[in-house]
């Protein structure tokens, strides 16, 4: 784990806060991601584990603090390719039809790309990814007629073909058997493999722990949000903070990051 | 009987009608995806209320018609990003405010302007002259190239525009943009439909098409046909029935409409046995 620690820094969280209408989601924020670290983001719902997602990603002002990509202060940061943002689904995809191989390929598009068609290599990396999620077969099948959990798969091969060096997931896990979370595992061992940073945003580490190199915990209320950040399990006292018993659906909840 | 390529009026209102077919679905497309189907009705509303000045002026009526839509544009999408939530809402104050200044204007305007109104309400495509060809052609292939070059960052930003604002994708400007591509699609219509029911010629042909496609690009490519073809045969129909060429032109492509819900129904049912 210390190897991994001195790879570049990925994201910088430099006292962070974020107010919505006077009230404190983020406090005193201070997080630094390097390169390879395969992070999950926990914490209960409203302990503003998304809002600290969308203000490292330039998607929520931010009161006080500085936050920085790659060394390159968010404001003038300009190397997006290098960054992949895989939702829980894509809510434009009910509206009108959209092709699992459309989905796939809008990973890649940028303005940078602007004034030439996709490239092969390009389309060739679209494909690569689709293979590796075990979705090639379904390329022409409309993406909301997928299950979840293949949606989801999609929305992996999305960011693989982007050959982002940083993937944020937003709860990949929610919603999804067992079985399918297997397979999921899978393709996010793929990335670890290939050195890609990720962090996942999630109520529940099972099935990923083993991947984990790091987990932070948000908890709301304290003059510093972050109120644990070390290797997995997070320690049991804090457990109880991290996990909510709504949210694992159908089953008891078991603490987080207690399995292994 | 008459041959319709007898007339020089209905040989420009059929290449009015064609570009109308082609360019409205081509927008609307984009428009259905963001869920925004009724945004081209509002911009109608909002150009009325330029037509109304233009009389009141005495202005040409398309420029202003176009000034004021590009402005509701730009409004409406600064009403949507400031409260995200009452984005309807915004559309339906553009509605009232839109109709009630066009109405209005137009009664305050000298002479028998209200009555001219009617035209610009309902289509009036057997008074197209050259000039307006040219416009009509310059603002369609002014559409046609902006899509052409910004088509996928329209379709990152309609798919989800917080992950396409991670990709560098400016969601603001292409948002904006969509608005102001409505507002050029709806003066456009204006002359071939009417104001009223130019939005329909963005969204139905859209709406039929994805009954039976499987992918955006197949949705965009056969709402084209559907749109020239209803426009096409619609303004031919109207033409030897005598009866106006906008709502013919519409019910064409609700026809078309129809059938292909029709069609699409055992597809559908077997797909959902198939999961």
């Amino acid at each position: 784990m210390s190897m991994e620690r001195t790879g570049q820094e990925v994201v910088l969280v430099d006292r962070l806060c974020v107010e919505f209408d006077g009230e404190h989601v983020l406090e005193n924020v201070d997080v630094t991601i390097h390169a390879g670290e395969f992070v999950a983001l926990l914490g209960p719902n409203g302990s503003g584990k998304t809002t600290l997602i969308r203000a490292v990603l330039g998607l929520q002002p931010y009161d006080h603090g500085r936050v920085a990509l790659f060394g390159t202060p968010l404001s003038s940061f300009r190397s997006w390719e290098r960054i992949a943002l895989v939702p829980q689904r894509l809510p434009g995809a009910s509206s009108i039809p959209v092709s699992v191989w459309e989905a796939v390929l809008s990973g890649l598009i940028s303005p940078k790309r602007r004034w030439r068609p996709f490239s092969r290599a390009e389309k060739a990396a679209a494909t690569q990814a689709l293979n590796d999620v075990g979705l090639w077969g379904k390329r022409h099948a409309r993406l909301d007629t997928l299950s979840g959990g293949q949606q989801r798969r999609a929305l992996i091969a999305r960011a693989l073909a982007s050959g982002a060096d940083l993937l944020v997931m937003d709860e990949p896990t929610a919603g999804v058997d067992s079985e399918h979370v297997a397979r999921l595992t899978e393709n996010l061992a793929v990335l670890r493999e290939r050195g890609t940073t990720v962090i996942v945003v999630t109520h529940d580490l099972a099935g990923i722990t083993h991947l984990v190199t790091r987990a932070i915990v948000l908890d709301p209320g304290g003059r510093e949000s972050v109120v644990y950040d070390g290797p997995p399990p997070v320690p049991t006292t804090l457990s109880d903070h991290v996990h909510h018993h709504d949210d694992a659906p159908g089953g008891a909840p078991s603490a987080v990051g207690l399995e292994t | 009987m008459t041959s319709i390529l007898d007339f020089d009026f209905m040989r420009r209102a059929l290449v009015a009608a064609a570009l109308v077919g082609l360019i409205a679905p081509l927008v609307g497309v984009f428009l259905v995806q963001r869920r925004l189907a009724l945004l081209g009705d509002g911009m109608g509303h909002v150009a009325l209320t330029g037509v109304g000045l233009a009389f009141l002026l005495g202005t040409a009526p398309i420029p202003t018609a176009m000034a004021a839509a590009v402005l509701g544009a730009f409004l409406i999408e600064f009403i949507r990003y400031r409260s995200r939530t009452a984005g309807d809402v915004a559309l339906a104050l553009l509605f009232y405010g839109g109709i009630a200044g066009g109405v209005m204007f137009a009664s305050l305007a000298p002479g028998k302007a209200s009555s001219s109104l009617n035209s610009y309400l309902f289509g009036s495509l057997s008074t197209v002259g050259e000039g307006d060809l040219l416009a009509l052609g310059a603002l369609c292939l002014v559409v046609v190239l902006v899509i052409t070059v910004l088509g996928r960052e329209l379709f990152a930003v309609s798919l989800d525009p917080d992950v396409a604002a991670v990709q560098g994708i400016r969601v603001r400007v292409m948002s904006t943009l969509m608005a102001v591509l409505a507002a050029v699609v709806v003066v456009v219509g204006m002359r071939v439909v009417g104001l009223l029911l130019v939005s329909a010629i963005m969204i139905v042909p859209v709406a039929a098409a994805q009954q039976v496609t499987r992918s955006f690009r197949a949705t965009a490519v056969l709402a084209i046909v559907i749109g020239l073809v209803a426009s096409v045969s619609g303004l031919v129909g109207s033409f030897y029935v005598e009866v106006p060429p906008g709502p013919t032109i519409v019910l064409v492509a609700l026809l078309a409409f129809a059938v292909l819900a029709t069609i699409a129904m055992p597809i559908r049912r077997r797909r959902r046995e198939a999961a």
